[in-house]
């Protein structure tokens, strides 16, 4: 599972996230945190435990099972002086609190001609791969992907986690913060110092390359690395991985610079094709990179909900042998 | 739950006095809306409130300054009894760059931090979550929030999510039921189980009271109970407020399913002329009412001419920007 198994690794993903929750709350009294399951309980996936006892029922408490209420909540309470970060359990709910976070919280901002900010952040599980189901397997990044106002960070990585959820929680504007369920118990090297931010809006180039450009995020961007490593070792394949960190804003320049030195890119989605990230990115990337270009193409799920079955729904998701095996389809001939 | 307040009064007249010019501007800024959308000079649709005056500032009585409220987009007199300056107001309707968000928002989302109105709302319901976030922060500040919603908001899961959840966490917060009988074009009874709104607070443990909207000093007395509590840590509280529009729902609405009787047995019950016969009644001069009377028009007048004047937002200045910070 871990892409990043090895000497020196020490942080899981969970606690990476935990870790920042409690970084933030420390350092900044107007940051409260609040969901269903995650104070007394410590969250279903056992993220967000010791955070009630450190901190109290002001600043961490559980709340009903009102996603709507929540977020609106949330909304309320980030307008008037403080720093909420919420916990939809599953991005599967974030159909529920649609109307706040894309009616409200996105157009502040802009429409009470920035007399004031939004600093909230929506953190959720999302992703297949764990056998829930079609209804607690989604990733709602692109739900939400086309609304001015908000922003999307997927991290692939524990210092990833941690670096990019700081930075949310000190962002002014609303934040949904995608976790995938399958990296919770993924562990890596901590992040390099004791208060690492990172940017939102910027990708990584997680490894150089010359010959293919692959880009994703989340979990995607983690298999990617493995998919790289085996293209490599195996291949003689230089390729080089795109981590784009955040979906809202989308870091196309960072692409079309890597385009512009690999002349191919592929997109790796967990989720459908049409109306994905996927499909607008390299629509980006042919507006303005088509002369960089000898191939573009996407690995994406079928457009079909996630299934339930073990083989189907293995069958359903990109992983790094299919994105290895893509790259070899498409280029391996070229360039062994 | 009861349709008589029995509390005194606790302001003095000349608060009152001062309560009831707040409402003769709502009134007068809705007729000038009414006028200013007929002449093409406010876009897409509005809401009036005229009619339901009393409720909000009966409540906004009660209410600080630094205290906060949500409206809905019928928001007009919401931000008006807030404190929203009126100038600023008129000139967002016609989408000027001196409106109180720049021509950014126009009627139905109204914003104005400065006077602690959070916003107004284009999704029923809408103002009863806000409301409810901004009672998480008011219980730190020492403040209270009010949400202002109609009737037909009390069938969103809004309100039965918002108001369990601040029961349970004892909010600061009124939830100010403004029940003008009418969700959009539809009589409330033909879509709203139970006899009233007031009582469905029950089933949440929570207080609440059927006021008459329509009077000031009603709806103050009963404003300044929840917020008396709200302020000791006693938690939300319900106000079904029963009031009435004069107007149809929207300007797409001339209000033509309301039966006459039913139209003048309320007009009959206008707050305004209610007010003002009560603050005779109190000893206010009547001279004193009518130099309200007129300063209010003349601010008004004014205001729609200085809006009239005032310049569109240049989309060549506009200097937008998707993300604060």
């Amino acid at each position: 599972m871990s892409a990043t198994n090895g000497a020196g690794d020490r942080l899981e993903f969970r606690h990476a996230i935990r870790d920042a929750l409690a970084e933030e709350l420390e350092r900044d009294e107007r940051v409260v945190f609040f969901g269903e399951d995650v104070a007394a309980p410590g969250g279903v996936f056992a993220v967000t435990g010791g955070l009630f006892e450190r901190f109290g029922p002001d600043r961490v408490f559980d709340t009903p099972i009102s996603e709507m209420a929540l977020a609106g909540a949330a909304y309320g309470a980030a307008v008037t002086g403080l720093r909420p970060v919420f916990e939809v359990m599953f991005g599967d709910f974030m159909a529920l609190p649609m109307d706040s976070l894309v009616n409200q919280a996105a157009k502040f901002w802009y429409i009470s001609n920035e007399q004031g900010t939004v600093p909230l952040v929506v953190r959720s599980a999302v992703g297949a791969g764990g056998r829930f189901g079609a209804i607690h397997s989604q990733i709602h990044a692109t739900w939400f992907q086309g609304v001015p106002g908000l922003k999307i960070a997927f991290p692939s990585s524990p210092a990833e986690a941690k670096g990019l959820l700081k930075a949310a929680i000190r962002d002014d504007n609303p934040v949904l913060f995608l976790e995938h369920k399958r990296l919770y118990s993924v562990k890596g090297p901590p992040p390099a110092g004791d208060d690492v931010v990172i940017p939102l809006g910027e990708a990584n180039v997680s490894r150089p390359g010359a010959d293919v450009t692959i880009v994703s995020v989340g979990k995607g961007a983690a298999d990617a690395l493995v998919a790289a490593s085996q293209l490599a070792d195996e291949d003689g394949i230089d390729a080089e991985v795109i981590d784009l960190r955040t979906l809202r804003p989308l870091d196309v320049e960072t692409v079309l610079e890597s385009v512009a030195r690999t002349n191919r890119v592929l997109a790796v989605e967990e989720g459908p094709r049409t109306g994905g990230w996927a499909t607008g990115l390299l629509g980006a990337v042919a507006e303005r990179g088509l002369h960089d270009l000898d191939d573009a193409w996407i690995l994406a799920t079928d457009e079909t909900p996630v299934p339930y079955s073990p083989t189907l729904e293995d069958d359903f998701l990109p992983d790094a042998k299919k994105i290895a095996d893509t790259v070899r389809e498409r280029l391996g001939a070229a360039v062994r | 739950m009861s349709e008589t307040q029995t509390t005194e009064r606790t302001a003095e007249p000349a608060a009152y006095l001062d309560a009831y010019g707040r409402m003769l501007l709502i009134r007068l800024f809705e007729q000038a809306m009414h006028k200013l959308f007929l002449e093409g000079e406010v876009h897409g649709t509005t809401h009036l409130a005229a009619g339901q005056e009393a409720v909000p500032v009966g409540i906004c009585l009660a209410l600080d300054p630094d205290d906060y409220a949500a409206g809905t987009y019928r928001g007009h007199g919401h931000a008006l009894a807030k404190g929203t300056d009126p100038d600023a107001l008129i000139a967002e309707m016609l989408g000027r760059a001196t409106g109180v968000c720049g021509g950014r928002s126009g009627s139905m989302n109204v914003i104005d931090l400065e006077h602690g109105l959070v916003g107004c709302y284009g999704i029923v319901g809408g103002s009863i979550a806000a409301a409810t976030g901004a009672g998480l922060s008011a219980k730190r500040q020492g403040r209270v929030a009010a949400a202002f919603f109609g009737d037909g908001a009390t069938n969103q899961g809004y309100f039965h999510e918002c108001l369990n959840f601040a029961a349970v966490a004892a909010l600061p917060v009124l939830f100010v039921c403004e029940n003008n009988l009418y969700g959009e074009f539809t009589p409330m009874a033909a879509v709203t189980a139970g006899v009233d709104i007031a009582g469905r607070a029950k089933a949440y443990g929570m207080p609440a009271a059927v006021v008459d909207g329509n009077d000031l000093h009603a709806v103050h007395a009963a404003a300044n109970e929840a917020v008396e509590r709200a302020r000791a840590g006693g938690g939300p509280t319900l106000l079904e407020c029963r009031t009435y529009r004069h107007y149809g729902h929207s300007k797409a609405d001339p209000g033509k399913y309301r039966p006459k009787a039913e139209v003048e047995h309320w007009l009959a019950r206008d707050p305004l002329p209610r007010t003002r016969e009560r603050l005779l009644a109190d000893g206010v001069a009547e001279e004193d009412i009518a130099g309200v009377e007129r300063r209010i028009t003349e601010q008004i007048d004014r205001a729609v001419a200085a809006a009239k004047a005032a310049p569109y937002p240049d989309p060549v200045d506009e200097r937008a920007t998707e993300f604060a910070g």
